[in-house]
């Protein structure tokens, strides 16, 4: 097993500068530079060149990665142009909320998606599985953005039960934090949710029509059992993956869901980033993202050795 | 139904606590974007403006009718020869490190605006040679060449004074915790999410605050924004035209407008380039026929609910610097045909950049609608915020619509966009006679004598319009019904003296 693990790090490596590179390079490709949006409609020449310099933004593209590489290994991703923080800092702050949101969103999407995909297929061609099923394109076709400002009209303007947008930390207040955060966490699990919930349905279909659950039937056992208990391990493996997946996106920043609600997590930060060529901010925020996805991949890997026996080699 | 169930149980138990968390005498305002660096002779933004007004004074501000007051200043006296400014000091006054505020603070704080890497100041003072303490509360401004717009810049974040001892030992990060002498203290910065500053106990004028704290939220949605003011988790914010119907419809909300200092424009190229050879740029029969294609009035009303000031010039009508004998020219569409046909080119085709904002790509529509009648056929390029800005430096547009968010003197809405080769001119217009009196407008300080130099500026602009001015925006707020005393300022900027929470 530590091999294994060993071996799947060290892979990580060059995904990791692939990713790096791939990123430094394309944040090129767009018009305008950090120095231009940060001077805004004052560009005085003087300062543009100042900050050109300043931020290397004058030195060739393969000079500036090296530059930008060396501060990584030294553990120094840079400095956002724009406020003038260490951008590790930034990301040690944003993580945080990202990440209890994307926990939050993924518990709701779990919550709702796999009973319902369970349902659908055990209730197969019934009222029951079309219901699941349109519930689920619902929730797969309604954009974030204007669920989102949905639930705020209803939730906040309407009844004033939650307040619109911002955020409060769980250490200054859990139940303020958990007000804040339930509408976000609860639009980007219901996408969420109707994508777990098709995939357990198709998933559960096909094991429910083995051969081995004919056999556990025959024995007599209760459907509960054979439903739960030998047929949904089996089904759970894609949905892992799929899972993982999903939270590895829901961690690199749930872009519009953020803007709605104004969190201050990862997708804000990049969407601000961008537009204000804040480069150092961008480049930090993937390395941590492509990180993340690489490390969830790993645990899925793990936990499909969990949910199946027959994988643990 | 399990969700939806889940959901309104956790709703309750939320807005439970809610209610019981919520402060009395803090504020909560709502910002269109997260301010950049707090300091003020390296930030840009008007939102950090908003923010710093809070934090910091300055030597002078504005009153309602754009005139300069004193706030850290008391009194001031140009020098005969118009080359020097000495300024008395307010007494008793201490930055929020406990610091007295003297003659050496104004020294220490406009040299730093003048000689930082990378200052944004320096070129709104860049007149000034040197500064001399005459005593602890005097200070005289030595000036290159008379430059009457000084005083309006030292209203301005030029004349923001700040601590030199913090300022020194925060060195390069002292944005990062400002200490300045204004009614409220820096508390803390979360970035993107929040800035929360608190009440100054030892404030020169602190009978004039009545709140213990304001926290400044980014909220750039103005849906959401408006969102929160009704749900009440905000108390404050700026609104867009087209909320206004909602504000004035919601019984628990005030509305509050002002009158803006800025302009929204078309800047043409005229000889910046390659793409200056446009019918636009080669031709001023072409921008003027363009220009009589408009109508400015029925812009503003389709456009923004007729709340903005339709305006032809680079003040609005309403300012005292505005040259009243040229007013808005009515829409003349056979006018505008004959001056085509005079230039032969009947059909001209033009592509006008704009930002991807809805608000200027409604506006380059109706312009388009307009324009066309007269035989105009404008193609309109939607370009992202920051493409946009290199675009307009690098000469790469025919037409684009820009705005100028406005200066306090009417130097700064024309000088620096105008004259030749200056750094924001981005069509390269270039015109000696228009330059000369800019310069001379410059040198004299009484208000007739400006204004009669720039009227001579307007009847030439108004000529070769290398800028199409259309309308100055309003400053326009939503507050809620408990909040009062607030009064809206020409510049937009939000002063807690006065406000007060119910």
């Amino acid at each position: 097993m530590a091999t294994f693990l060993l071996h799947r790090l060290a892979l990580a490596l060059p995904t990791l500068f692939f990713v790096s590179v791939l990123v430094f390079g394309l944040q090129q490709l767009l018009p305008g530079d950090a120095a231009l949006a940060l001077a805004g409609e004052e560009r005085d020449p003087a300062v543009v060149a100042f900050l050109r310099h300043k931020y290397h933004l004058d030195e060739p593209l393969p000079v500036r990665y090296v530059l930008w590489l060396k501060g990584v290994l030294a553990g120094d991703l840079g400095e956002s142009i724009r406020i003038k923080r260490p951008v590790r800092d930034l990301i040690l702050e944003k993580l945080p909320v990202t990440a209890e949101l994307a926990v939050l969103a993924i518990l709701i999407a779990l919550s709702i998606g796999l009973p319902m995909g369970i349902l659908a297929a055990v209730k197969n061609d019934s009222a029951v599985d079309y219901a699941a099923t349109m519930t689920a394109l619902w929730g797969r076709s309604i954009p974030n953005f204007w669920l989102g400002i949905l639930l705020i009209l209803l939730f906040s303007v309407e009844w004033g039960l939650l307040p619109a947008s911002g955020f409060v930390s769980p250490a200054e207040s859990l139940s303020r934090n958990l007000a804040t955060l339930i509408m976000p966490a609860f639009v980007l699990g219901n996408a969420l949710a109707a994508v777990l919930m098709r995939h357990t349905r198709s998933a559960m279909l096909e094991v429910l029509s083995a051969d081995y659950v004919r056999t556990a039937r025959a024995k007599g056992l209760s459907e509960a059992q054979v439903v739960l208990h030998h047929a949904l391990r089996n089904a759970l493996v894609p949905v892992i993956t799929l899972g993982a997946l999903e939270f590895g996106e829901l961690l690199s920043g749930a872009v519009l869901t953020e803007q709605v609600f104004t969190i201050p997590g990862f997708g804000k930060l990049i969407v601000d980033a961008v537009f204000n060529r804040d480069y150092a901010v961008v480049q930090g925020v993937v390395l941590c993202t492509a990180l993340a996805f690489i490390l969830l991949n790993l645990v899925a890997d793990f936990a499909y050795a969990l949910v199946n026996p027959r994988l643990r080699g | 139904m399990i969700n939806r169930e889940t959901l309104i149980a956790a709703c309750l138990f939320g807005s439970t606590l809610i209610a019981g968390a919520a402060a009395a005498q803090t504020l909560r305002i709502g910002l269109a974007e997260d301010p950049d660096v707090l300091d003020p002779t390296l930030s840009r933004t008007f939102v950090s403006g908003v923010v710093r007004t809070a934090l910091c004074d300055k030597l002078f501000d504005i009153g309602l009718e754009l005139e300069i007051v004193p706030q850290l200043a008391t009194e001031w006296a140009w020098t005969d020869d118009k080359k020097g400014l000495v300024i008395n000091l307010r007494p008793g006054v201490k930055f929020h490190d406990g610091e007295p505020f003297d003659a050496a603070a104004v020294k220490y704080s406009i040299e730093r605006h003048l000689k930082t890497p990378g200052s944004t100041r320096k070129s709104d003072i860049s007149a000034i040679s040197g500064i001399e303490i005459i005593d602890d509360h005097t200070a005289k401004l030595v000036l290159s060449a008379p430059f009457a717009p000084l005083l309006a810049q030292l209203a301005g974040p030029a004349g923001t004074i700040i601590s030199p001892k913090a300022a020194q030992a925060a060195g390069e990060n002292f944005g990062s915790h400002p200490v300045c002498a204004g009614p409220f203290k820096f508390v803390e910065r979360v970035a993107q999410d929040r800035i929360v500053v608190e009440r100054f106990a030892d404030y020169w004028d602190k009978d004039k605050i009545k709140l213990d704290r304001i926290v400044y939220l980014p909220v750039p949605d103005s849906t959401v924004r408006l969102a929160n003011l009704q749900s009440g988790g905000l108390d404050f914010t700026q609104v867009a035209a087209t909320d206004i119907d909602t504000v004035r419809h919601d019984p628990h909300l005030r509305l509050a407008a002002v009158n803006g200092i800025g302009y929204s424009g078309i800047t043409i190229n005229v000889v910046n380039g390659e793409r200056s050879k446009s019918p636009l740029g080669r031709d001023a029969r072409v921008r003027q026929a363009l220009e009589l294609s408009i109508d400015r009035e029925a812009l503003n009303q389709v456009v923004f609910n007729g709340e903005n000031q339709p305006g032809n010039q680079w003040v609005s009508p309403t300012n005292p610097y505005y040259v009243k004998e040229l007013p808005i020219p009515a829409r003349e569409i056979a006018k505008a045909k004959a001056l085509l046909a005079a230039a032969a080119v009947p059909n001209p085709v033009i592509t006008m950049t704009a930002t991807n904002n809805p608000v200027v790509l409604q506006t380059a529509q109706v312009i388009q609608a307009m324009a066309k009648e007269s035989g105009f056929d404008i193609r309109i390029q939607a370009t992202e915020f920051a493409s946009a800005l290199q675009l307009a430096a690098k000469g790469d547009f025919e037409a684009f619509m820009l705005g100028w968010t406005g200066r306090i003197d009417p130097d700064g809405n024309i000088y620096n966009l105008v004259t030749c080769n200056s750094p924001f001119n981005d069509g390269h217009y270039c015109n000696t006679e228009v330059d000369r009196e800019l310069n001379a407008a410059r040198a004299v300080d009484a208000r007739v004598e400006r204004l009669a130099h720039y009227r001579i500026v307007a009847q030439h602009i108004l000529q070769d319009l290398p800028i199409i001015y259309l309308y100055h925006a309003k400053w326009l707020y939503a507050a809620s019904a408990k909040l009062s005393g607030f009064t809206p300022y020409p510049d937009g900027l939000i002063r807690p003296q006065g406000l007060r929470l119910e």
